[in-house]
């Protein structure tokens, strides 16, 4: 497993050196050079799929570039939603969804996030660290998808043509995908670099090159599997085909659907580990799971959510029984507790 | 008793079959080519629909005294916008939006006939088509309208499959995948209206449907999928066409026929290609015991 991640994150570290993006270390320092993000602000995200009932409600968010977030709550709490709102699929009711550019090392006025003991408190945080003139924050006002000003965000190709835009990565559930969909194992990576090799259905040879490269990196051999079809791949090697889908576009930020889900324990780990090894050069991965004790202790920051945020932070200090009872409103208030951000720790 | 080859290049002696022929092999291959794409979409119902509606508009069009191309034109592109926007927008799946777009429009052709006295064009040639009268502008039209196809299948390959395979990851990706479900759908109305005088309106369907369902059943390799539809769409509609003549049969139902015949032997061989491989694995087992991860793959004990 180790083998593999460190294939993966190194293929992926390499291929963004020139960029300038990560140092040699993989550290998140930000080069002068780079376009990339700081930190994804969420503020005040509400929607719902049937008017004046939403399912998420005043979310608000604070994710530094190169975090490892878990998603955690019950089905309907509005975790895949969020991920759909954060990619730019869904227009929120209300809210924004921004980037900043500020580097937290280059200003005297550093402030403290997270220690929060209340919502109120949580959100004005959120509005100094964006209103700051010493942490200047860019708000895309429309995607290319017309999310709208809601979204705030840009989900181009980054060529650099002054578009300082993060690039998104998504991995959607497997449940949704039709596998009897006649394409084979490259075409699906290839889909990942459709705007990468001009007009005409074929790809340049670099294109090619990173295609295999990609697949290489997370284990599926392209050489025996990129002219296989989807569908003669087990649930773990189609997850794994996907994600190297995603990292075609070399995003700054990697969007999992429920990743682990329909696959065994073994598949999970060899996931979880090419997840953490990505996360490590740099990537901001956010991923919804049902699995507390397999997926979600193992991660660096937790949020869990029921419509609203009941608690973020270390797994450790967020997975405690009290907080889950009213994320999965088990003998808690659940969805209505109106005092949300209780246990939210700084990074 | 030997076979007279002049019989068989009789057919060819004469200036309209000659560009029956072509006519057909045209309309039999971009069919082919973009059957593919609707076979994938699961709309399926929307070339029978589609040419229904323009039917519609082709009447309004003749009556109203301009060429029925350009009245069929409009409301197939009407109703090609308006079946993306009702499933886009509301609740209702795409072909219950098909039904009640396209039969309505087959419903005005239908009324305008039975109401309006002074038309003198043969309309049973537009619902079963009547590819021994297509005229130069006719041969012209559909020239046209294979250049605009393919070209746009060339350019779009890449997002069009995108679009059928994840639409919602293509949106995440930048592919603007409502336009490119409108631009397909007005390209499949301008090919179903180009096609209505050599099918008919009523054997369209089949002809779109039939070449990609054949090629579906023989690989799962969606390059050679296009291939195959489109040879089969052109190889179907070649051999219909030139049967016709000796069968003194009418050419769309002909062709229609050979493409149902196609599907047929499509399916025999992929039912067999399946009986064979069972066997061959069951006699593998003997010597090579193994369990199944899944259907498709082994794994060694």
């Amino acid at each position: 497993m180790k083998i593999m991640a460190t294939s993966s994150s190194s293929w992926f570290h390499r291929r963004n050196s020139t960029n300038g993006i990560f140092n040699s270390k993989g550290n998140n320092s930000i080069n002068k050079i780079s376009s990339a993000f700081s930190y994804l602000v969420l503020k005040n995200i509400t929607y719902g799929y049937v008017p004046h009932k939403p399912i998420i409600e005043n979310i608000n968010l604070l994710i530094p570039r190169g975090r490892f977030v878990g998603l955690v709550g019950p089905s309907g709490s509005g975790k895949s939603t969020l991920v759909k709102i954060i990619a730019g699929l869904i227009k929120p009711w209300g809210g924004s969804v921004e980037y900043s550019y500020a580097s937290a090392n280059n200003t005297g006025n550093d402030i403290e996030i997270g220690k929060a003991s209340n919502k109120s408190q949580g959100q004005k945080e959120i509005d100094n660290f964006s209103n700051s003139p010493l942490h200047p924050s860019q708000s895309i006002p429309k995607n290319r998808n017309g999310s709208g000003n809601g979204s705030g965000i840009e989900n181009g190709n980054g060529n650099g043509n002054g578009n300082n835009s993060a690039i998104i990565g998504y991995v959607p559930q497997i449940e949704t995908v039709d596998w009897n969909f006649p394409v084979t194992v490259k075409e699906v990576v290839g889909m990942g670099a459709w705007d990468k090799s001009g007009v005409t259905p074929f790809f340049t040879k670099d294109i090619v090159s990173e295609i295999d490269q990609a697949l290489d990196s997370l284990g599926i051999h392209s050489r025996e599997f990129g002219k296989r079809q989807i569908r003669e791949l087990s649930g773990g090697e189609q997850q794994r085909v996907f994600l190297a889908r995603a990292l075609v576009r070399r995003p700054s930020i990697l969007l999992l659907d429920e990743p682990t889900s329909g696959v065994d324990h073994n598949t999970q780990e060899k996931i979880l580990n090419i997840l953490i090894s990505l996360s490590l050069v740099g990537i901001t991965i956010i991923m919804t799971t049902h699995d507390l004790s397999g997926i979600a202790k193992r991660l660096q920051w937790v949020v869990c959510m029921n419509k609203r945020i009941i608690a973020e932070g270390y797994p450790r200090e967020v997975l405690t029984d009290r907080n889950l009872l009213r994320t999965y409103g088990l003998g808690g208030d659940g969805d209505n507790n109106t005092d949300d951000v209780t246990d939210v720790k700084a990074c | 008793m030997v076979l007279d080859p002049n019989i068989l290049l009789q057919p060819f002696q004469y200036e309209f079959f000659r560009s029956a022929i072509i006519v057909s092999i045209l309309v039999g291959g971009v069919c082919g080519l973009l059957g593919v794409y609707i076979v994938l979409r699961g709309m399926s119902y929307i070339g029978h629909g589609m040419s229904h509606a323009v039917f519609g508009g082709a009447v309004v069009g003749y009556i109203a005294g301009f060429s029925f191309y350009i009245g069929a034109a409009i409301w197939g592109f009407v109703s090609a916008f308006l079946i993306n926007e009702i499933t886009r927008r509301n609740k209702i799946k795409a072909d219950a939006a098909i039904g009640v777009v396209t039969t309505a429009g087959f419903a005005i052709g239908v009324f305008l006939i039975s109401t309006t006295r002074s038309y003198t064009r043969n309309f049973e040639a537009l619902l079963f088509g009547n590819i021994l009268g297509i005229t130069a502008q006719d041969l012209l039209v559909i020239v046209f309208v294979t250049i605009i196809t393919a070209v746009f299948i060339f350019f779009f390959q890449k997002r069009l499959l995108f679009t059928l395979f994840d639409k919602e990851t293509a949106r995440v990706y930048g592919v603007r995948t409502d336009m490119v479900e409108l631009l397909f759908s007005l390209v499949l109305a301008t090919v179903v209206i180009a096609s209505m005088n050599s099918i008919g309106v009523t054997l369209l369907a089949a002809a779109i449907v039939a070449p990609a369902i054949s090629a579906r059943m023989i690989t799962n390799n969606f390059t050679k999928m296009v291939i195959s539809s489109t040879i089969m769409g052109i190889l179907t509609a070649f051999l219909g066409m030139y049967s016709s003549y000796f069968f003194d049969s009418a050419s769309g139902s002909t062709i229609v026929l050979y493409g149902a015949a196609c599907f047929g032997i499509c399916s025999l061989y992929a039912y067999l290609r399946k009986i064979y491989q069972t066997h061959s694995h069951d006699m593998l087992t003997h010597s090579h015991p193994h369990i199944h991860v899944n259907e498709h793959k082994h794994e060694h004990l």
